[in-house]
């Protein structure tokens, strides 16, 4: 007999959301480990903006859900509510064209069918709202009130203490060096050069994740893309929702604690499998580009301070889709990665279903489309609503 | 001293007080004090607290200063908190 039942490896919402769930159903020994403290990967980077307003019924529904658990979060898992900071100011969706307008609006027919109210808004009606805002150039706009904000860094402690009070014995500072087979299944992971076994195994490493998997020759089509962002200096509240742009890329929102926080996506980013290759170096262009369209379409923030500024990795997948479930090659590894920009909004509902796969339950909502095996048959999930 | 009363981030007012409770919860390095507590995350970027929390982090953890956990360092500018109009110009 295994050691543990489960190991997962990578301490990111999606580890951790995993365990915790995992642990609830009361699922045996759990080993969590992480190389270096829970959240320092993607997760502790992020602009961590949630949103319902995806444009395919499938992310709608699955988002709708996550909305729910991030409502009743601080309950579910104990934590103080000040802390996990969930801030429902809305998202404003900007369309900078004709086409992204009509495109908007027809995404809200299927919203409103799955119960997510977004509200369609003139130039006129978003001025009334949001009178910081210059629509130059703006056509129309999406809004609900539903979307908003949680702190990821609390929102992932809060995981962890809630994973560790139910037994999930959780190992920081512990990098997994390999995944290891044996007769064709999976045995553990190999740390310090040692074996730990597992009867199963979830790799949710985020943009680490198909490098570890080639340890046991599975290839994932997985990749980090460097994403920059900055936050001001704390102001009194002055604007409530996140205000995105698909098209121009950028997204901004005062946090609740008073910063802004925005980002705009890469011009050419680089694929990045290997981890030698992360590079998390902030860039004068970034600046120069972020504060352009900031401070047009938000003016008040010109005389705003950044105080600072830094690098993070989307975990990018051929379609911007996350790859979740079992690898039929090595039985007992599971893979839980690929949030590619919006890992943080679906933390709760996937680690909610993929307790549910890795124990052998009937799904709840159906994820199996978003398997590893779709890219060999050509069966790609298309989300028009991506930003950056 | 008492440490409810000892400020050590003084851009996020935080106390030696928490500090040290933080670090009784298991928050054991300098990166995940700072995003436990907001501490070094203020307009000085930490130029002032970062010393003291790992001078705390040391003698709690009964180490050398340098042997205190942290992550390779990252650089995350500007240097001093400069307003976003500087650089939309420059973009221009
Ligand atoms: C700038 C930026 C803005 C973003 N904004 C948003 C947003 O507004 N909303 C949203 O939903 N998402 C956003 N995202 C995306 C989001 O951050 C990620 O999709 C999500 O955090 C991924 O979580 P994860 O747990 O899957 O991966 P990660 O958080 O990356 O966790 C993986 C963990 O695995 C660990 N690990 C890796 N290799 C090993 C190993 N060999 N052994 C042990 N541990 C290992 C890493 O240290 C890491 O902690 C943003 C991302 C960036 C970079
Ligand atoms: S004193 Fe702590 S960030 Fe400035």
């Amino acid at each position: 007999m295994s050691t543990y039942d489960i190991i997962i490896v990578g301490g990111g919402i999606t580890g951790v959301a995993t365990a915790y769930e995992l642990a609830k159903k009361k699922a045996g020994r759990i080993l969590l480990l992480e190389k270096e403290f829970v959240s320092a990967g993607s997760t502790g980077s992020c602009a961590a903006g949630i949103r319902a307003q995806f444009g395919t019924e499938f992310n709608i529904g699955l988002m709708k859900r996550s909305l729910d658990k991030f409502e009743h979060l601080a309950r579910e898992l104990d934590y103080p509510e000040d802390k996990i900071e969930l801030w429902q100011g809305g998202y404003l969706v900007l369309a900078y064209s004709e086409k992204e307008w009509e495109n908007l609006k027809s995404r809200v027919e299927v919203q409103h069918r799955l119960g997510i109210m977004t509200e369609i808004l003139t130039v006129e009606e978003i001025i009334a709202r949001f009178p910081q805002l210059n629509l130059n150039g703006v056509y129309g706009g999406t809004f609900h009130q539903r979307d908003g904000h949680a702190d990821p860094l609390h929102t992932t402690f809060a995981y962890a203490r809630a994973a560790r009070r139910l037994g999930v014995e959780i190992r920081e500072w512990t990098r997994v060096e390999g995944l290891v087979q044996e007769r064709g299944k999976i045995r553990g992971v190999k740390v310090n050069g040692e074996l730990i076994e597992g009867e199963k195994v979830l790799v949710a490493c985020g943009a680490w994740s198909s490098h570890l998997m080639k340890t046991v020759g599975v290839e994932i089509p997985l990749w980090g893309e460097k994403h920059e962002i900055l936050i001001t200096e704390p102001l009194e509240r002055a604007f409530a929702p996140m205000v995105i742009s698909f098209s121009i890329g950028y997204y901004i929102q005062q946090r609740p604690h008073g910063s802004f926080i925005m980002g705009i996506g890469p011009e050419n980013p680089a694929h990045w499998h290997d981890p030698r290759d992360f590079d998390f170096s902030p860039t004068w262009r970034f600046l120069e580009r972020m504060s352009q369209a900031a401070t047009s379409v938000l003016p008040m923030l010109k005389s705003v301070n950044i105080v600072r500024q830094w690098a993070g990795l989307y975990e990018m997948t051929p379609d911007a889709h996350h790859i979740l479930g079992p690898i039929d090659e090595v039985p007992g590894l599971y893979i839980a990665a690929g949030g590619s920009g919006h890992g943080f909004m679906f933390g709760p509902v996937v680690g909610e279903l993929m307790a549910e796969w890795i124990l052998g339950e009937t799904l709840s909502y159906d994820i199996t489309r978003l398997n590893y095996q779709r890219f060999q048959k050509g069966e790609l999930v298309r989300e028009p609503a991506v930003v950056g | 001293m008492d440490p409810k009363k000892v400020i050590i981030c003084r851009c996020e007012d935080i106390t030696l007080e928490d500090v040290r409770n933080a670090i009784k919860e298991g928050y054991t390095s300098w990166d995940q004090l700072k995003r436990v507590l907001r501490i070094g995350m203020g307009p000085c970027g930490g130029k002032t607290c970062r010393i003291l929390v790992l001078r705390e982090l040391a003698q709690h953890l009964n180490v050398p200063i340098d042997e205190v956990k942290t992550r390779p360092t990252v650089v995350r500018p500007p240097l001093r908190a400069t307003p976003l109009k500087v650089f939309a110009k420059e973009g221009k």
